[in-house]
């Protein structure tokens, strides 16, 4: 944004100030995530830029590490990655139906005790996780699911329904009730309307809800520290446990992995969140 | 038309009537739509939340252990030795649990109640095979001079009840002494306090840290054309949607000694290479690591806000006369009070239940009460003491969050 003319000096380096201020912060949150992508490719062991590296030469940066996550015997990142993707797949899919339904019963100007309801519901993301992961593993070492797969799917849907509900009530605030009420005047029964009708329009909501869901789980490690077994490892946990032993480059290879994932998961969420808005007629 | 005679709809019911039904028709729909969630998070959430109170209360342990001795110690006033009836339901209880190898649970429970305990309960342990019947009190109290001490005694007769606080009192602290009277514990061993406080400090400080920094961008990108702002918001949301593990693993590669931030440091002159400050494993590392982590919570909030407010506001009162300081305290900061709150709170929320990052970066001076509560639920396995601590934490929250609520109000929450 540019100055007026008439702008007096001592302002213009206020302004300039102001910015020069803001692109350090922007650096401050974004850089940490750069480090990591050059550091995955070092072809030594230390976690710092060598001397080749400065001089970039190709011979200091490897894929080694990256083959050492895909086809190393030691390596846990196998079975965690599959483990990660079936919890965080199921979860979403467990918090979507129910987050969406209770969504619907939510919006309903009908709907009695909405507050009270609406402050359960969302408990979850209120409570601070170690707690929250303190109470779900009494729950699943009571009913035997703790070290299952079903019981840290639970655990996630517990933690992902607050997303669901929140994205999905926004996106129904905008909606027309009216529309619903002409498709039964037409004779379509509850069902159909549902399928036909609203879904689609908040289907937007749901999907970002969904990966906000998905994130969540991908990314949980508290609760899942409690609950999981040898077997139930998740991508989360074998990072926990590799930066607590020893950073090693492998961990850099699966971390600049999973920046990968998190830019696609933003490219998705913010086309949705544009689509949303232009379907909810909303323009800026 | 009279006022008593009722509107009717096509089949016959009062018009009244059959709207008052549809009303409840769709109450219970909506009900019956929500109920799903409600009961799958009440059964595997709020009432394990419950349970954990009646968990952090609970102390049958020991009750359960001594059956006859309680029975037996009702009449003791606890002025003088028990009787010999005591000393010999004590025997009894005592004998099974050895039998059963239980006796090390009892040891440990009257050990955190009286010192020296474990030991003379291990002697009674061995010796009491060779006891013969009768006058036990005699038998008991050759074994060990202790048990000639009545205060062992009123140690035992403490825990005759099935709940107690003393968790919470552990919590913060304290402790109740041989008299039943609340004291803090020595000096040197008051680690809880200093945990609580010092949660509450980097909780403040990244809260401030997190708002500093905030306000500016938050600003900018509201102020800013679209299609630059757009830009610039990738660069808050990219970090909101990465790995919390993630980006704690580049703080840990660029604080470290021979890291980036040292090098650079070094490279500016502001230390010498041989001396570089030791930033991580301290309450340094969990600072920054913490700040970056947090500031899309606070960004996010302020933004939504800033967005609303017409640029045309601050035009005028800068034709007023205003100077642009003026100008922006008078009318742009007030404007933005509902975004400050909900960020400064949400913020100071995830922060004071934080885990993950204080536990990797902060080392041991940077540890705060989450970790505390992970470790007595993974290391100790005091469960009852875990769920204590997480309660306590949990209210403290809670009324933080009751404060949000009234100050913004639950449903102003947004994503992204």
């Amino acid at each position: 944004m540019a100055l007026p003319k008439y702008t007096e000096p001592h302002y213009r380096i206020w302004h300039y100030f102001y910015l020069f201020v803001c692109g350090c912060v922007f650096f401050f949150l974004i850089a940490p995530l750069f480090v990591i992508f050059p550091l995955s490719f070092n072809a030594e062991e230390f976690l710092v830029f060598t001397d080749g590296m400065k001089r970039l030469d190709p011979d200091a940066f490897s894929t080694r590490w990256y083959k050492d996550m895909v086809y190393g015997t030691k390596n846990p990142w196998g079975l965690a990655a599959k483990n990660s993707f079936i919890i965080a797949i199921f979860a979403t899919i467990g918090s979507i139906i129910l987050g969406t339904l209770a969504a619907l019963g939510l919006s309903s100007r009908h709907m009695p005790y909405k507050g009270l309801i609406m402050a359960i519901l969302i408990s979850p993301m209120i409570v601070p996780l170690i707690i929250s992961g303190v109470a779900i593993f009494f729950f699943m070492a009571k009913a035997g699911l703790a070290a299952t797969h079903l019981g840290i799917i639970l655990a996630h849907i517990i933690l992902g329904t607050p997303f669901v509900v929140i994205t999905v009530t926004a996106t129904l605030s905008g909606f027309d009730h009216s529309i619903t009420r002409a498709a039964s005047s037409l004779g379509s029964n509850p069902f159909n309307t549902f399928m036909k009708i609203t879904l689609p329009l908040i289907l937007p909501g749901v999907i970002s809800g969904g990966l906000f869901a998905f994130v969540t789980s991908f990314d949980e490690v508290v609760v899942v520290l409690f609950l999981a077994g040898l077997d139930n490892t998740t991508i989360p946990v074998q990072m926990w446990t590799g930066l607590r032993e020893q950073l090693s480059p492998t961990i850099l290879a699966v971390a600049t992995c999973l920046i990968i994932l998190s830019i696609l998961i933003l490219l998705t969420a913010e086309l949705l969140r544009r689509r949303s808005e232009r379907l909810r007629g909303i323009n800026r | 038309m009279s006022s008593e005679q009722k509107i009717l709809s096509t089949d016959g019911i009062p018009l009244e009537e059959s709207l008052k039904q549809a009303e409840k028709k769709n109450k219970i729909k909506a009900f019956l739509l929500v109920t799903p969630l409600l009961l799958f998070l009440i059964i595997t959430y709020i009432i394990p939340i419950a349970d954990m109170f009646s968990r952090s209360i609970d102390d049958k342990m020991v009750t359960n252990m001594l059956p006859k001795t309680y029975k037996a110690m009702e009449q003791w006033d606890g002025k003088e030795l028990p009787s010999e009836e005591v000393f010999k339901a004590f025997y009894l209880d005592y004998k099974i649990l050895v039998e059963n190898k239980t006796a090390g649970k009892l040891q440990t429970q009257l050990n955190y109640e009286k010192n020296g305990f474990k030991s003379v309960l291990k002697k009674l342990a061995r010796k009491q095979k060779k006891f013969e019947e009768g006058n036990y009190k005699e038998q008991i109290m050759k074994v060990h001079k202790r048990w000639r001490n009545v205060d062992y005694w009123r140690a035992i007769k403490r825990r005759a009840p099935s709940y107690t606080y003393s968790k919470y009192l552990k919590g913060v602290d304290m402790y109740s002494n041989e008299e039943g009277k609340i004291v803090q514990v020595a000096e040197n061993r008051r680690i809880h306090r200093i945990l609580w406080s010092r949660t509450l400090e980097v909780a403040f400080f990244v809260t401030l840290f997190c708002f500093l920094m905030a306000y500016p961008i938050a600003h900018l990108l509201a102020t800013l054309p679209m299609k630059y702002s757009n830009l610039l918001m990738i660069c808050v949301l990219l970090p909101f949607w990465t790995s919390l593990l993630v980006r704690t693993a580049s703080w840990m590669i660029l604080l470290q000694q021979q890291g980036l931030v040292n090098d650079f440091f070094v490279w500016i002159g502001l230390v010498t290479n041989d001396n570089r400050p030791e930033m991580m494993y301290n309450k340094t590392g969990t600072y920054v690591a913490m700040t970056q982590i947090l500031l899309p919570f606070m960004v996010l909030p302020l933004y939504s806000v800033m967005k609303t407010i017409s640029p045309s506001l601050m035009r005028a009162g800068k034709s007023l006369g205003a100077t642009p300081g003026v100008a922006f305290f008078k009318i742009y900061f007030p404007l933005t009070i509902p975004g400050i709150g909900a960020g400064c709170l949400l913020v100071f929320i995830l922060a004071i239940g934080y885990y993950i990052t204080p536990a990797l970066v902060g080392g041991a001076s940077g540890t705060l009460i989450s970790n505390q509560i992970a470790y007595h639920m993974k290391s100790t396995l005091d469960w009852s003491f875990a769920s204590a601590m997480g309660l306590m934490l949990l209210t403290g929250v809670l009324v933080i969050y009751w404060i949000y609520n009234k100050l913004v109000g639950v449903d102003n929450i947004k994503l992204g």
